[in-house]
């Protein structure tokens, strides 16, 4: 399934299949995820969207019986490839949790951490990179005084940014979003879908969410999943008010889910 | 009607009479300790007050012409445990992490269980192994070795050479080693089992190691918990009779060598009591005791204090 635009993809899933051991929890996902768009992956509990999400920086990969066939190319590089660099990759892929993830180290080290393991970067150009990804991440003037303190400290949605500026400090291309604001109160909710909104000037996101107005608000291209099946995948705007498959029209309007 | 009343009478008495019982239970045991600590505080009073502060830091060991101190077995005790950590921390490190990071899912029990049988094997039993079969092989091919190679090194040497007799500081450091390893293994694989996947997967997810995952991530956030066990294998270090009475030699004296015979608090006590005669050797042995008991106390209240502030952060956390 393409969406119907001119945007060039950045990731194309092609016949991707994912095992739990011997549950198969996708089938056949063909999808293509735009450069420089937000493409979100809806659906009820166990459909699959979590799981799609992890093959994109082979998350999986830390769980034995978890496997996955078919090919994910980015950048005309196969994610699924066995020969595959995984600290390349994740690289170039960030990653953001349901729940805020501060390490266990003061501000300033949770953002330089990933920096650490693909640059040497000397000191003053280390904080820069700090500065520059905490202010991306609408974070740097609530804490430029306290980067010296733990990162555990910080309120939620604080961390959850924090998170978010770890993450684009490595200066990854894409950008997967776990259910970034599951675990948050309203406002911090709508601090980050703001910068979701500004970060896709730079990166192509990827966000997992249950809150369908969320999808609608913050995403280009939205996706529906039910029990590993993609139903159906097209911009945003016509999934929501136009959907062309009956079983979408009817999780999104409430009915189902 | 009547009959329901008396139940609940009957009911409410044994209620009572169960508080009661349950309340002397929990208060029986604080009796006991306050007990202890005042007999065995009686009972060193005539070598307090015979040497005083000095019976701390005289090397005298001489029970024929009544002369005590502490010094050789107190440094006994802090060097074997000492020693003893320095081998079994990285050891239990590195089984807590293959057990939780790097091991196949179908290992982790069996292994689990065999670290936790470890722990439970009577001390006479290492004892009996450390004298019969580790003493003799340390003997034959370890320290001759450390003579030869480690003997000659500058600052270290002197602790390394020596007759290579295979009983002594070293050989109770490295069996007290092997015994304290389950537990803080165990605590360690406690600890480590803790952290949330989400968090080790952020650090995987930014292109970590599993190394760098371990030594940057869960070993930071589970310090505390982690420094707790550590704590755990020092009390029962400290305190480990049988295995060290086997194999430290039990001999009164302050040598700089590890391969020679030295003593301990708790082996001088097994070794010596029965044979005690007079009053003032009977009494410098249980003054021994009151030092490894106030050593073993100030070390497990720490590990306790520790374990706490690590359920306090967590219940924050949560």
């Amino acid at each position: 399934m393409n969406a119907e635009n001119s945007v060039k993809p950045k990731v194309v899933v092609k016949d991707l299949n994912f095992f739990y051991g011997k549950y198969r929890a996708l089938k056949d996902i063909n999808l293509d995820i735009a450069d420089k768009k937000v493409t979100a992956f809806i659906g009820p509990s166990g459909c699959g969207k979590s799981t799609l999400l992890r093959t994109f920086n082979r998350m999986y990969q830390l769980y034995p019986q978890q496997t996955a066939t078919g090919s994910i190319v980015l950048d005309g590089d196969n994610i699924l490839d066995k020969n595959q660099d995984l600290n390349k990759l994740r690289a170039k892929v960030g990653m953001v949790f349901q729940k805020p993830t501060p390490f266990p180290m003061s501000i300033y080290d949770n953002i330089a951490f990933g920096v650490k393991l693909y640059q040497n970067l000397n000191k003053n150009d280390m904080t820069e990179r700090v500065e520059w990804a905490l202010r991306k991440a609408a974070l740097w003037d609530e804490v430029k005084d306290k980067l010296t303190q733990s990162g555990m400290g910080l309120s939620g949605g604080q961390q959850q940014r924090l998170c978010i500026a770890r993450a684009i400090a490595v200066k990854p291309q894409v950008l997967l979003l776990d259910e970034p604001t599951s675990a948050l109160d309203p406002i911090s909710t709508a601090h980050i879908e703001k910068l979701i909104d500004e970060l896709k000037e730079d990166f192509t996101i990827v966000i997992v969410t249950h809150n369908m107005q969320q999808a609608a608000r913050v995403s280009d291209y939205t996706a529906y999943m039910y029990l590993g099946d993609l139903i159906e995948f097209g911009d945003t705007s016509s999934v929501f008010t136009n959907p062309k498959r009956k079983e979408t029209e009817d999780y999104i309007t409430g009915r189902f889910g | 009607m009547l009959l329901h009343e008396a139940r609940l009478k009957r009911q409410t008495i044994y209620d009572a009479l169960f508080r009661g019982v349950t309340r002397f239970a929990a208060f029986g045991v604080l009796a006991l300790l306050a007990a202890i600590i005042f007999s065995l505080v009686m009972g060193s009073m005539p070598a307090i007050k015979a040497f005083g502060f000095g019976f701390l830091a005289s090397p005298d060991w001489d029970p024929v012409n009544d002369q005590f101190g502490a010094l050789i077995p107190i440094v006994g005790t802090l060097v074997t445990s000492a020693i003893a950590l320095t081998i079994a921390i990285p050891v239990s490190f590195g089984i807590a992490l293959f057990l939780t990071e790097l091991s196949p899912r179908v290992l982790r029990r069996p292994l689990g269980v065999a670290i936790e049988l470890l722990a439970g094997i009577p001390s006479i039993i290492y004892g009996m192994w450390g004298l019969f079969v580790f003493a003799p092989l340390f003997a034959d091919y370890v320290e001759p070795w450390l003579n030869k190679h480690v003997g000659s090194m500058p600052y270290i040497g002197p602790f390394f050479s020596g007759p290579p007799m295979g009983i002594g500081t070293l050989t109770a450091s490295i069996i007290l080693a092997i015994m304290i390893i389950p537990f803080i293994a165990s605590v360690m694989r406690d600890v480590f089992d803790v952290v949330p996947a989400m968090l080790k997967e952020s650090a995987y997810g930014l292109g970590s190691t599993t190394w760098e995952v371990m030594f940057k991530i869960v070993l930071p956030y589970t310090k505390v918990g982690v420094a707790g066990g550590i704590m755990l294998g020092l009390g029962r270090a400290l305190g480990e009779t049988m295995a060290v009475t086997f194999v430290i030699g039990n001999a009164h004296e302050l040598t700089k060598s590890l391969l020679n015979p030295g003593n301990s608090i708790s082996s001088a006590l097994a070794n010596e009591f029965t044979e005690a005669f007079g009053d003032l050797y009977t009494s410098s042995l249980i003054e021994l005791g009151l030092i490894l008991f106030f050593i073993t106390f100030v070390v497990l209240s720490i590990s306790r204090f520790m374990l706490y502030k690590l359920s306090k952060r967590e219940g924050k956390a949560a």
